[in-house]
């Protein structure tokens, strides 16, 4: 009964999320055809278009998996929808403005964003000479990392206070805490405990944490209204510090073992005296949370690019007839709803697999070789 | 090539944004979650071992029970048998007794039977002896004075009277 209802949500949720796509590709399409003046010096007219013309998909797809500097929503009859987000500059002092000044080309305080085709595309550049301060803008990534991470916060805080408030010996959980208390003891078990060993417990926040993190992050992408919709675990600087992060657990509480595996591994002399393996084994510490970063990458993004492609196939055959344009829409719409469900499923395998295999290698620094106690 | 590069001010905000996060959730979160259910799951462990132990001390004392009872009723039979035997034993004593007693009583209901018979006797026969003497004196006062043959009598009965017992 209540599976059948959930099931029916995610349904329901998908087929919006078509929809909406749908909505942004024609948005994309109209965005187009807008007069945009340029600053002068730095600019050259990117989207001077006509309406006629077919769907550009490099603006369409980047548009959409790239980050920005406005939160566009939808585009109603020509007319854009968006959220102005703040810009922090620093560069000679601190320059915070809304981004609404600076759009369509438009410099404000000697700043403006790069157009297509020159360097720093898309990104905020000094107007007199095309370089990149130090810019913390709050963007569309920084907002969208922000709303998911509240909710995180907020989700796991109820289900903590949850537990505070009740007596866990009497009382099955409910609510909240029974919804997330399988999924954090299952990662914790299953996960963490198998992979990190006898000392697990120290690092199954940062684990779950990390898990979560990555989790409603992904979630939240795939979900295209509003508060979601934003690319973020698609984005390498977040895919980056993740790692980052992972790295730092792995080798700041890295035990004796693990660092003599790596400086004076169990080889014959002469593979250490010229330091090979050594060297072998520091490119390694990079390596694996590089991996991580690449992977977690490249899975979201090129799950966002699938979502785009598919959708974008009803306004690519928009001018090519009705028959054609309906059977490829209804067959875009078909495998949008599967690709979807493979995405709600790749989230959760991206979440997964990140956090196992960052189990694995704090598990790998924690290693005892064999007669030797702990 | 954007989508490759690092956006030094995302960098940014992801460290900030994740560090809180992961403070939060590290220090509130988690760990408050993980232990509970440690805890419960503790707690379950524990009470299914209470449990177990709790059904072998059941079986245990069920077997004790068996025992016991299988015990009684051996000791029960044991008693039974032994208290039949003592009744025989005390009906059998008893009827010994008995019977000796009887045969005493009856051995001396018969000696004082006869030990009256004899005393009877006795007095019988002193009366009679008395009697005998009365009438003989009454005869023998009427008589002396006139016959022989009275006085032949008279010697008959000192004859007898010599020849009977003195008792």
């Amino acid at each position: 009964m209540r599976a059948g209802r959930i099931i029916a949500i995610v349904a329901l949720l998908l087929l919006a999320s078509e929809a909406l796509c749908a909505d942004r590709g024609v948005s994309c399409e109209a965005a187009q055809g807008d007069p945009s003046p340029c600053p002068p010096g730095v600019q050259g007219d990117s989207s001077s278009m006509s309406g006629d013309e077919p769907l550009d998909m490099e603006e369409y797809i980047f548009g959409h998996i790239s980050d920005a500097y406005e939160w566009h929503i939808a585009t109603v009859r020509g007319k854009h929808i968006s959220i102005p987000l703040p810009c922090i500059i620093i560069d000679n002092g601190v320059h915070v403005f809304s981004s609404s000044r600076l759009a369509h080309g438009a410099s404000y305080e000697g700043y403006c964003i790069a157009p297509k085709g020159q360097a720093h595309e898309g990104k905020i550049v000094r107007a007199s000479d095309g370089k990149r301060p130090f810019d913390i803008s709050i963007t569309k990534n920084v907002c969208g990392l922000i709303i998911d991470s509240i909710i995180l916060v907020v989700l796991i805080l109820l289900c903590a206070r949850w537990y505070r408030k009740h007596d866990v010996l009497k009382e099955a959980p409910t609510g909240l805490a029974a919804l997330l208390e399988p999924v954090i003891m299952t990662i914790e078990n299953d996960v963490i405990k198998d992979a990190v060993g006898p000392d697990y417990k120290r690092f199954s926040p940062y684990l779950l944490t990390a898990f979560f993190f990555i989790l409603i992050n992904n979630l939240m992408g795939i979900f295209p209204v509003f508060p979601g919709g934003a690319n973020i675990t698609g984005n390498i600087a977040v895919t980056f510090v993740l790692a980052m992060f992972t790295f730092l657990m792995v080798n700041l509480f890295g035990n004796k073992h693990y660092w003599k595996d790596i400086l004076w591994p169990d080889v014959p002399v002469f593979l250490k005296a010229i330091p090979l393996m050594p060297a072998i084994e520091i490119l390694g510490m990079f390596t694996k949370p590089f991996s991580l970063m690449i992977r977690l990458f490249a899975n979201m993004l090129a799950g966002h690019i699938m979502l785009l492609s598919t959708v974008a196939l009803i306004f690519l055959t928009a001018k090519m007839g009705a028959v054609l344009n309906g059977s490829l829409s209804f067959v875009a719409v078909v495998l949008g709803i599967f690709l979807d469900c493979l995405e709600v499923l790749v989230a959760f395998i991206q979440a997964y697999v990140f956090t196992m295999l960052s189990s694995v290698f704090i598990g790998l620094a924690h290693q005892h070789p064999e007669g030797e106690t702990h | 090539m954007s989508l490759v590069t690092p956006d030094i001010g995302l960098v940014f905000w992801m460290v900030v944004i994740f560090g809180v996060v992961f403070f939060l959730l590290a220090k509130f979160g988690f760990p408050v979650i993980t232990k509970a259910v440690r805890k419960r799951t503790e707690h379950i462990e524990d009470s299914l071992k209470a449990a177990q132990q709790a059904r072998l001390s059941l079986e245990q004392v069920e077997l004790q029970s068996a025992q016991m009872l299988e015990q009684t009723r051996s000791e029960q039979g044991r008693i039974l048998q032994e208290a039949s035997r003592t009744r025989e034993e005390i009906l059998s004593s008893a009827r010994e007794q008995a019977q000796t007693e009887a045969a005493e009583i009856l051995c001396s209901a018969r000696e004082e039977i006869k030990a009256e018979k004899e005393s009877a006797l006795q007095e019988i026969r002193s009366e009679v002896s008395s009697l005998s003497v009365a009438v003989a004196e009454k005869i023998l006062r009427k008589e002396l004075d006139s016959t022989p043959e009275q006085i032949s009598l008279l010697e008959r009965f000192a004859e007898e009277a010599s020849n009977a017992p003195i008792s």
